[in-house]
């Protein structure tokens, strides 16, 4: 399978082209990008769930693992094949990585009558990660957005973001609960990343179609074995994409969505998702584009005081808290303010869409709440109050 | 040791009433803080530290264990009286705690299981929270408290602050530490949706389902939960049993073990027969 690619000085290889990679190939490259520098982490299977973890080598992924989700049950199970990145995206999200769930701010401690500030950021090891998903990406996308690109950005975010590198993968097997497709965040993937691969398994072998998004993908592809792209792997690439969408059994329609919800605030029918929802936050805190925090101080019996930045829900009743009390006590009026932010208002904010259709919010919401079915189900409301006021 | 009355540090007591002294102990387990703490306020009294028992007024009281006999009730009502701020710590002080199961039971009965010579007890019919004897000026609740809870709770009340001890579920502590949700990896019974944060989630890190130990969350929709664990397999007997341990008399638990068929309180006071409570 090894070939007769030239010492990597004499390739030059630059953003836009397309290699083949066999999977020792994808082993030499984590090899390279921790040469290179870099923490690099990736999907492994861990307490029977595919989640965020550290990288050695190729074996860490999940290879030969499969995922099962639908509303509110998950499981993974082994079908012992050469297959790394055949499921779709577990409980845990990248988000983490940039924005912690728990986060130091600034530390002071007093000296006499004054306080002496430590607001430094951490300096990390650049991070690399090895298997993101397409969603996974569209969703760094809006996170920069709110936490990069904003008036006020977070430096801490800045710093870890701006450095990382992204080996993204395409989806050749959605789950139950991915609508990506509706969303134009997945199964396939156009830029955005330093290297994109497509696995493949057919006739001609387990092998990886690996476009080249950056000048230091080109780099670190460089340094590993690699044939020429060949056409037989982009049209094995098309089928296989074809075929995820067509799979994609779950879908949200987004037209006039926004305007949906916005005019429907009172609808009936947020009581019924209240008598289900727990307000338990689960699916804010899987989601990898919710961003809301809780900043803190507290100070220990030296008058030291610390600031602390911790995720936070518009499902707990502080996160509305104003003098006097919550504003959304209710918990129709919490999901309520979750759906819309995510799909309506979020536009008005961000000039994007706040979801991107990885479905971990229907996977682990314990109570199998759908995202899409209740929007689903306000439009069919919708429909019936026009009628009615019609008559 | 002489009391000395140019001490300007805040004074501290710790009181007992009915409880297992876990709770107190937590603070004694805050070795790294605990000297500086003594640094901080003069604690005037704590017996399971000290013999010395400083005389009243205190300014931060923290009170451990129900009200479950006539005396109790009488010296919580002094304990108040020299307090100028109580805080309840744990299940039992702030929801009756595992004993509060006598509250659906006749709690004769069990005293002659356990006595040879009951007719030495005088006891109450019900084990009570603090707050339904005197105003209490914060719960920390648990069984038992979370040693950092605590220290976070005595800090705020020295500096004149809100304690940052929020009322959320259990949920957020896995999400936040990365532990695999059981309810959906498992469809284990975990109370954690409806049960207030604290913890840290210790038991789902460790493969158990949220038995409740601080009691329900600001917001718990008990019936709910209680909907989707029988749907995963778990009989009403077994899910009232859930609910009914260290927060038993806890409202949104006590009225969801009902609704799923326990006893009601007093009502089968006479018979240890039926329900989970029994
Ligand atoms: S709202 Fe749900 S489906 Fe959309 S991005 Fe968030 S977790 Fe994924
Ligand atoms: S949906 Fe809720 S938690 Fe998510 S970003 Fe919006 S307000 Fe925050
Ligand atoms: S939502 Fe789309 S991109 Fe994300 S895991 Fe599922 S199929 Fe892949
Ligand atoms: S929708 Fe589901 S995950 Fe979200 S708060 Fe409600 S019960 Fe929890
Ligand atoms: S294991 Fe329990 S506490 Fe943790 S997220 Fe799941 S339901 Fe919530």
């Amino acid at each position: 399978m090894s070939t007769t690619t030239p010492p990597p000085s004499e390739v030059s290889l630059r953003r836009g082209d397309v290699v083949r990679l066999w999977p020792e190939g994808l082993d030499g490259l984590i090899g390279v990008l921790r040469d290179m520098g870099y923490d690099v982490k990736g999907p492994t299977v861990r307490d029977g769930a595919i989640v965020p973890g550290r990288l050695d080598g190729a074996h860490d992924l999940p290879v030969g693992w499969r995922d099962e989700q639908s509303p509110g049950r998950y499981a993974v199970h082994w079908a012992n094949d050469e297959l790394a990145f055949s499921w779709a995206v577990g409980p845990g999200s990248w988000k983490a990585e940039f924005f912690p769930a728990a986060q130091v701010q600034w530390h002071a401690e007093r000296h006499g009558d004054t306080y002496r500030f430590n607001e430094s950021v951490e300096s990390l090891r650049p991070l690399a990660i090895v298997g993101a998903r397409p969603c996974e990406l569209a969703a760094l996308d809006v996170l920069d957005r709110v936490l990069r690109d904003g008036a006020l950005p977070d430096p801490r975010y800045v710093a870890r973001r701006d450095g990382a590198f992204v080996v993204v993968v395409e989806c050749a097997r959605p789950a139950s609960t991915c609508f990506c497709s509706s969303m134009g965040a997945g199964p396939g993937i156009e830029g955005g990343f330093d290297l994109a691969l497509t696995e493949l398994s057919d006739a001609d072998g387990h092998r990886y179609l690996v476009r080249i998004g950056s000048e230091r993908g080109a780099l670190a592809i460089a340094r590993v074995d690699h044939e020429q792209g060949l056409d037989v792997d982009r049209a094995a690439r098309v089928i296989q994409l074809d075929a995820s969408v067509v799979g994609m059994t779950r879908q949200l329609e987004t037209d006039g969505l926004a305007e949906l919800l916005v005019r429907n605030q009172e609808n009936p029918r947020w009581l019924d998702v209240a008598e289900r929802c727990l307000s338990c936050a689960n699916c804010t805190l899987v989601c990898p584009t919710c961003f809301c925090s809780d900043v803190h101080d507290t100070t220990d019996v030296t008058g030291a005081v610390t600031r602390n930045r911790t995720w936070s829900s518009c499902f707990d009743l502080d996160h509305s808290f104003l003098h006097g009390g919550p504003v959304r006590a209710s918990s129709s009026s919490r999901y309520r303010q979750w759906m819309t932010h995510k799909l309506s208002t979020w536009w008005d904010q961000f000039d994007t869409s706040g979801c991107v259709g990885c479905g971990r919010c229907i996977t682990w919401c314990p109570v199998g709440i759908d995202i899409t079915d209740e929007a689903k189900a306000i439009g069919r409301s919708d429909r019936a109050l026009a009628v009615g006021r019609s008559r | 040791m002489t009391p000395d009355t140019r001490d300007s540090r805040p004074t501290l007591a710790v009181w007992k009433f009915a409880s297992c002294d876990g709770c107190q102990l937590s603070l004694l387990d805050c070795e790294d803080e605990l000297l500086a703490l003594a640094g901080a306020v003069r604690i005037a009294h704590f017996t399971e530290m000290s013999r010395t028992s400083l005389p009243g007024p205190y300014d931060i009281s923290l009170v451990e264990g129900s009200i479950t006999t006539p005396d109790d009730a009488l010296r919580i009502q002094e304990v108040r009286a020299s307090s100028r701020h109580l805080v309840t710590i744990g299940a039992c002080a702030t929801a009756g705690g595992v004993q509060g199961l006598r509250n659906f039971a006749a709690s004769g009965e069990y005293a002659g299981l356990v006595y040879a010579h009951p007719e030495y007890l005088r006891t109450l019919d019900t084990s009570t929270p603090i707050s339904a004897h005197v105003k209490v000026d914060f719960e920390l609740h648990g069984c038992p408290i979370d040693r950092g809870q605590l220290l976070e709770v005595l800090t705020a009340f020295l500096a004149g602050r809100r304690p940052v001890v929020p009322g959320h579920s259990v949920c957020q502590e896995c999400k936040s530490r990365g532990t695999v949700c059981l309810v959906v990896r498992d469809a284990t019974s975990c109370l954690g949706p409806v049960t207030r944060s604290g913890c840290g989630a210790l038991c789902p890190s460790l493969g158990r389902g949220c038995f409740g130990c601080f009691g329900p969350s600001d917001s718990a929709n008990t019936a709910s939960l209680s909907r989707q664990l029988a749907e995963h397999g778990a009989s009403d007997l077994e899910l009232a049993r859930l609910f009914r341990t260290f927060n038993a008399n806890a409202p949104e638990f006590l009225h969801q073990s009902v609704a799923l068929g326990a006893a009601s309180p007093g009502r089968d006071r006479t018979t240890s027969e039926s329900g989970a409570g029994s």
